[in-house]
């Protein structure tokens, strides 16, 4: 064996690779400090100047309140039901204008509700399509034992309010127009999610044999009906809703604002539109609707700029600090020698 | 293994019986039962725990024995059966990692020892089998065989001596290595010379079963002649040979086996070696406790906060998160464990895992560096260090006792005649040597003797060797010293291998007289030859030896010469000579005996008397009639050569050196100054061994020694307890109460005023405090002597059996603080030792392998224990401190922001990370740079180490696994995983987070939480790695590497054997948006300036002292700088016992 000759006299048995040693020195971490304290008050600055400069609007319209003008919809099971919400923009939106749909204290993120999903369904196997996954229990399959399709509670919740919205020109009704595509992640859309295929035959005919969603009043097939591609699986109303939220407090993008009012939206008196389905009240939540200019660092978020500025500022006293330690202490460590 | 099995259960059968008969050949007049002969277990001794077809179920069985791993077997049960949110693979896979990588490393570990047990096993050995040689394998032997054992050799198994080579019916056989005695001891035959070929003998042994005293053995041999009636003769220890002896000085012996393999008396005493387990594993298993703690009290807290937050919405059961009709139907109190349950094992990747295979693993590969270390490398022997067991790595950074053998360990068990001085006069036989010192009179080679002293002072000294001793002359050799006669060269080497003694130093000392022309030619008839320097011989009629005792410490012989002149010679301790001599002859010496004391060597004095006929007589009246008392014996004896040894003349001293190990001195001295306490524990006489720590400067001159032995104690039995008693209060005062409180507590101090005390104890000493007459006292003394110790430098144990090795060991490791002791020997009388102590260190020496083979650790040599301890114990113990500390961190941040999740996911389990990376990230993402790290860093380089050996009390007493370093990284890690989780819960607060107004889900917030994540707890390790080899860079960047490809690639496909595609491209999505940059690296940098921070302020002399001295190391060492004076009073001493050795 080998322990009987000399061992061998290589660097890694010898432990004496080479190697760098770094030592933390204050030398090297006090100019750390302040290159990373001015760079992220630089960022930070950047970061707060972007949100600012970012445009939101919010209105609430959960009709909770008699003098809410959704309180009938919201205290009457109707579908269907239709109320306005009247608002004004004071200062004029430049930029394009994403307008969003808000719940809170909506758990999508409960471990049950979100694991109630068959991806291999929503990905157009036909083999689920018909035999969906046990994962969507209790929508698996519906009292007649009839496959549901999509299957699970997340697809069964998928929220149904939908919105039109109106510019108030001199008393006169502008419809503005809403733009509904990609507003869902580019690869859902394609790969994630598809709608089953057969050859020769309409969606309609594929989806035979499975039951919409309890919940549902129109079957997946014909979700959209303005336009036939935006169907099935890949609807992508649908596809938002799928990704989950993180927290309970979330916003998902409904429609970007397109036609005349894509790159401005002129101050004035707006009205909302809203086909009222959505039942938050028990819950207790809310639903809102949210108007914002996106940017590089995508919707208003004061957070990042306020954290890089704090961080950076502490990071720049912390060096101070340091400094004058240091200083001081070297010079008694001067005097010593 | 069936064989076994049998023999197990026929062994096991057979113990109800008192005795066991065997038959040697084919006894006659025995009927069928001889047909039947009893079975045996065979001579194959078995050291392994496995074979190859239990391995499998024992393994797993202990493997699952450790909490650990049956923590993480009931977790993925309880995965398996239970609903729970991760699937059974996050937690399965890591387990079966762990336990497959553990099961290799022990299988091959087992196989060693398979391999080593195969070594004996198959020793070749001759058995006489009717009459033909027939070569066997060892294993092979069976109770009754007749074995052939020829000169120098180990008895393969314990045979009773039948026939032997010399012609008295004897054989001489050394025990080194069973109990340590390097003498030779005599066995006999049984008596009879067999007339005829012994291979025809047939006979039959009756003797006890088994049993592991030594010492004992009782049994009767039926002798079957032809035509003859049975004799019958009694067999008792002396008859027997036993398994690990070696024989000696007789050319070769045959003996009937009577006990084999696990069956022999040396297997019996060396079965049981336990587990030793490192202090590093207690303090894993404390923390290990916390965090268990912490598991189910997150556990707890989650399932009561989910039921209240289902109570205060009225019901768990949303609209939209409707349950299933399972779910509905399990009663509360299930639902409530089910969830409690979930909640474990949702968290429990707090509990690291991976930690132990990664400990494991860093222990196993780690060793290999011990072995690998060339500094280790002895060309003598051609070998380098072995490790037998990798689990004490860490251990050998925590030593606080040495424990270390004298004989063969501190000293080379090779004595040499250094000089003599004769009536005043220096004669120092090694030409060469340019001595400092004043007293050096002399350089002159030996021609010029004859001017110093008369010559008939100088050859009366010189006869005075040649005469007073016992030693004897190896015959085998004679023929060669009649050759050799002519040739004085030629004599001298010869000789060196002719005399045996029961002392080494005697024979030194006889071979000494030859250098100066005194050739002692062995005694024949009672008759002493002596050759003198004119080549006459001179004969002495031996009339008396003296016999040495460690309480006269003197031996005397009286001869008769030829003239009939009667003389008594007389060597002894000085401290015994001097007062049984003439004063003025006392000054002319004296001098030269303290000088060579303080040397280190072993001194003795050299006297005569002459006797007349008439007090001669009356001398020999008094021996006689002492040496034939039935009573007191001793007593008398002494007393006699009290009397006799009185008003001799000194002629002379001698100087032999026991040549220390290389560097013994060197290495004590690192040691000490490391912190460590050295006990030195020897079956040696005390003078012996005290001057060998003098040697060794375990003992300085300015060492108060304080002396608890037979000679201290009185010699009276009775009123020793008393005594010691008294001289424990003393001693107990002096040492301790009396000791000025220094900051330094344990440590030796090193301001000159503290005296330093040295402790001198003997093994009957040593009894009489563990095993006073009360109880009371027993504990009392026991802790009296305990302090005693602690406080002193060095503590020497002389006259120590064995069995009282361990026992001091045991008492040191079992006392207040638990210290770390470390046994180091060569011998097999160390094993005990070595077994009992945390650590065991074996030296590859000369008195056999047993101590090597029962050791944690073996070197070739004492001084390589400096590096062994220094720097790789220094090394393996921050390596796996540092790494024990960063798992629990890193499982810490890594558990607590799922935790977090549950507040604001309805207590529901979710997961914050995706299956994947809950598995990965113990395994590949985090794993590798800790383990370059534990196996590479080098914190110190290691020529720092071995220079400041004070830098290793840095660590001593476990230092960076205590709870301070535990509570700093525990808050770091609860730091870091608050910022994780609320800096990105912040940043969600609003998910639209691209720039084309997407938004993010979940899977994206628990994505940004773990790349976060990763990246700092990979960079935490990078900003603690001071040893930045490339393998750490290609490590820690490749992992990071690794990581980010790893996501890319699992959300870039879609998996088509996976239920959900959770994780597809929200790698990709999340890298598109420039939020998710600057968040993570903010929380990042945000993560790790603390720990910079604390980096920097905890540098305790500044960096600036490392830029003005490049050696900063070595001008931080307070100890060093603070007592100039000694390290260069220590260093001419180190330089010179270089030249000694």
């Amino acid at each position: 064996m080998k322990k009987d000759n000399k061992p061998d006299n290589t660097a890694f048995t010898q432990q004496r690779l080479p190697a760098w040693q770094p030592v933390l020195s204050v030398g090297i971490v006090l100019p750390l400090f302040f290159i990373i304290g001015l760079a992220f008050i630089g960022i930070g600055i950047g970061l707060l100047i972007t949100s600012n400069n970012i445009q939101e609007f919010e209105e609430e319209y959960t009709g909770i309140g008699d003098n809410s003008n959704c309180y009938i919809c919201a205290n009457n099971a109707t579908a269907n039901c239709k109320c306005t919400l009247n608002f004004t923009i004071a200062q004029p939106i430049q930029g394009s204008v994403f307008m969003y749909y808000g719940l809170t204290n909506y758990y999508q993120n409960h471990q049950k509700y979100l694991s109630s999903r068959d991806d291999q369904q929503l990905a157009g196997e036909t083999y689920y399509l018909k035999n969906p996954s046990q994962s969507c229990k209790p929508y698996q399959m519906d009292i007649n034992n009839n496959p549901i399709a999509p299957c699970g509670s997340i697809a069964n919740s998928f929220f149904n309010d939908a919105f039109a919205l109106y510019y108030n020109n001199q008393g006169f009704l502008d419809e503005v127009k809403l733009d509904g595509s990609a507003i869902a992640w580019w690869t859902d859309h394609n790969v994630k999610f598809s709608n089953p295929s057969q050859t020769g035959s309409n969606l309609s005919q594929i989806f035979e044999g499975t039951v919409k969603p309890i919940n549902w009043s129109k079957p997946v097939y014909n979700l959209d009906v303005n336009n036939p591609d935006n169907n099935g699986f890949i609807n992508e109303d649908f596809l938002v809703w799928m990704r989950t939220a993180a927290l309970p407090d979330f916003r998902k993008l409904y429609r970007r604002i397109s036609g005349n009012y894509s790159s401005f939206m002129p101050s004035g008196n707006y009205t909302l539109e809203i086909t009222y389905n959505y039942p938050v009240k028990d819950l207790p939540g809310k639903k809102k609707v949210i108007f914002s200019t996106v940017s590089w660092m995508g919707g208003k978020n004061q957070f990042l700029g306020i954290a890089y500025l704090v961080f950076g500022s502490l990071c720049f006293v912390m060096g101070f600090i340091l400094l004058i330690v240091y200083a001081k202490y070297q010079n008694v460590e001067d005097n010593d020698d | 293994m069936l064989r076994r099995c049998l023999s197990r259960w026929c062994g096991s059968d057979e113990k109800r019986v008192d005795n066991r008969t065997i038959y040697i050949g084919h006894p006659p007049g025995l009927g069928t039962e001889a047909l039947l002969p009893p079975k045996f277990c065979d001579n194959r001794i078995i050291s392994s725990k496995y074979t190859i077809w239990n391995f499998l179920p024992k393994n797993l069985f202990e493997q699952f024995r450790r909490i650990a791993n049956f923590y993480f077997l009931i977790i993925f049960l309880v995965q398996v059966i239970v609903d729970t949110p991760t699937s059974p693979v996050t937690s399965g896979l890591p387990l079966f990692f762990v336990i497959t990588v553990t099961a290799i490393k022990q299988g091959y570990e087992d196989w060693l020892r398979h391999k080593a047990d195969n070594e004996v096993n198959k020793y070749p050995v001759t058995v006489l089998e009717n009459g033909k040689r027939n070569r066997k394998e060892s294993k092979n032997i069976k109770v009754g065989d007749i074995v052939e054992v020829t000169e120098d050799e180990t008895f393969p198994c314990d045979l009773i001596l039948l026939q032997s080579s010399r012609d008295d019916c004897t054989c001489f056989v050394t025990t080194a290595s069973l109990d340590g005695e390097s003498n030779h001891k005599t066995h006999f035959t049984v008596c009879d010379r067999w007339e005829k070929e012994i291979s025809f003998l047939s006979a039959t042994i009756e003797c006890e079963q088994p049993q592991p005293d030594l010492y004992k053995f009782v049994g009767r041999i039926h002798i079957y002649k032809e035509g003859q009636d049975s004799t019958v003769r009694s067999l008792g220890p002396e008859n027997l040979l036993l398994k690990g002896a070696t024989l000696k000085n007789t050319k070769k012996i045959c003996g009937a086996a009577v006990y084999t393999g696990m069956e022999t008396k040396m297997a019996l005493n060396y079965q049981g070696k336990s587990q030793k387990r490192s202090a590093v594993e207690k303090s894993i298993n404390a923390f290990l406790i916390v965090y268990l703690c912490l598991l189910l009290s997150k556990a707890l807290v989650c399932t009561t906060l989910k039921y209240i937050w289902q109570n205060k919405y009225g019901d768990d059961e949303l609209w939209y998160n409707q349950k299933t009709q399972k779910e509905k139907k399990t009663y509360m109190f299930l639902r409530i464990f089910t969830d409690f349950l979930s909640f474990m094992v949702l968290f429990n990747f707090i509990i690291p895992v991976s930690m132990y295979v990664t400990v494991e693993m860093q222990k196993f590969l780690g060793s290999f560096f011990i072995t690998w270390d060339r500094d280790f490398f002895d060309p003598e022997i051609q070998e380098g260090a072995l490790v037998n067991t990798s689990d004490l790595n860490e251990e050998l950074g925590q030593v606080e006792y040495i424990f270390t053998d004298k004989t063969g360990t501190l000293t080379q068990n090779n004595m040499e005649f250094i000089e003599c001085c004769i009536d005043g006069f220096r004669y120092n036989y090694r030409e060469s040597s340019t001595e400092l010192d004043g007293f050096c009179t002399t350089d002159e080679p030996i021609s010029k003797l004859h001017e110093k002293a008369g010559r008939e002072k100088e050859e009366l000294f010189l006869r005075a060797l040649c005469l007073c001793h016992t030693v004897q002359i190896k015959e085998a050799s004679e023929s060669s010293q009649v050759d050799g006669v002519d040739g004085l060269t030629d004599v001298t080497s010869d000789d060196q291998c002719s005399y045996i003694a029961s002392s080494p130093d005697e024979v030194a000392l006889v071979k000494g007289a030859t250098k100066y022309g005194f050739r002692f030619l062995g005694l024949e008839n009672n008759c002493m030859k002596v050759e003198n320097r004119s080549r006459d011989v001179e004969k002495y009629e031996l009339l008396h030896v003296l016999n040495f005792d460690p309480v006269r410490r003197r031996m005397s012989v009286i001869v008769k010469t030829k003239t009939g002149e009667i003389l008594l010679f007389c060597k002894g301790a000085d401290s015994s000579m001097f007062p049984r001599v003439q004063e003025e002859e006392v000054e002319r010496i004296r001098m030269h005996v303290e000088r060579n004391a303080l040397e280190g060597y072993r001194t003795l004095c050299v006297a005569y008397k002459s006797l007349t006929p008439e007090e001669f007589e009356v001398v020999n009246g008094f021996l006689q009639e002492a040496k034939l008392a039935l009573q007191d014996r001793e007593e008398k004896l002494a007393k006699v050569y009290n009397d006799v040894e009185t008003g001799m003349h000194l002629i002379g001293a001698t100087a032999v050196e026991d040549s220390l190990q290389e560097e013994a001195a060197e290495t004590m001295e690192s040691l000490h100054r490391a912190g460590m306490k050295v006990w030195v524990l020897t079956g040696d006489k005390m003078e012996t061994a005290k001057s060998t720590c003098y040697a060794c400067r375990l003992f300085q001159k300015s060492t108060e020694l304080l002396e608890l032995t037979v000679r201290s104690l009185g010699e009276d039995s009775g009123k020793r307890e008393e005594k010691l008693h008294e001289l424990l209060l003393d001693y107990h005062k002096k040492a301790v109460q009396d000791r000025p409180k220094s900051k330094g507590g344990i440590y030796r101090s090193w301001s000159s005023s503290i005296p330093e005390f040295g402790l001198i104890i003997d093994g009957a000493t040593l009894s009489l405090i563990l095993n006073a007459t009360l109880d009371t006292n027993a504990n009392r003394y026991k802790s009296l002597f305990l302090q005693i110790c602690q406080n002193c430098m060095a503590v020497l144990c002389c006259r120590m059996a064995p069995l009282q090795k361990a026992q001091i060991v045991k008492m040191v490791k079992n006392s207040k603080g638990g210290p770390i002791t470390l046994s180091i020997g060569d011998g097999a009388n160390d094993v005990s030792m070595i077994l009992e102590a945390h650590v065991g260190i074996g030296i590859k020496g000369k008195e056999g392998r047993q101590a090597v083979r029962n050791s944690d650790y073996a070197i070739p040599k004492l001084k390589h224990l400096k590096k062994l301890l220094l720097a790789h114990g220094h090394l393996y113990y921050v390596r796996i401190a540092h790494l024990v500390q960063y798992f629990f961190y890193k499982n810490l941040c890594f558990i607590l922001p799922q935790f977090l999740y549950q507040f604001f996911c309805g207590f529901s389990q979710q997961p914050l990370y995706d299956a994947a990376y809950l598995t990965m990230y113990n395994i590949c993402f985090t794993s590798m740079p800790i383990l370059a790290y534990s196996l590479l860093e080098q914190h110190i380089c290691i020529d720092s180490l071995l220079e400041n050996a004070s830098l290793y009390r840095r660590i001593t007493k476990n230092a960076m696994l205590r709870w301070g370093p535990f509570l700093f990284w525990t808050l770091l890690g609860l730091f870091q995983g608050l910022v994780f989780f609320f800096g990105t819960y912040q940043l969600f607060q609003n998910p639209a987070l691209e720039d084309n107004g997407q938004v993010f889900g979940n899977w994206t917030f628990g994505t940004i939480v773990f790349t976060v994540l990763v990246f700092t707890v990979t960079l935490k390790l990078a900003l603690d790695t001071r040893h930045w080899t490339w393998i750490n860079h290609f490590v820690i960047w490749g992992s990071l590497a690794f990581y980010v490809f790893f996501s890319f690639f699992w959300g870039g496909i879609i998996w088509p054997s996976l239920k959900q595609q959770r994780l597809y491209f929200v790698f990709a999505n999340m890298l598109s948006s420039v939020s998710a940059w600057l968040i993570i690296i903010l929380l990042i940098v945000v993560s790790l300036l603390p720990d910079i921070v604390i980096g920097v302020i905890r540098q305790p002399q500044g960096p600036d002292r490392h830029h003005k001295n490049p050696a900063h190391l070595r001008g931080r060492d307070p100890q060093s700088s603070r007592s100039p004076d000694r390290p260069l009073l220590l260093r001419t001493f180190s330089d010179e016992s270089n030249t000694v050795v």
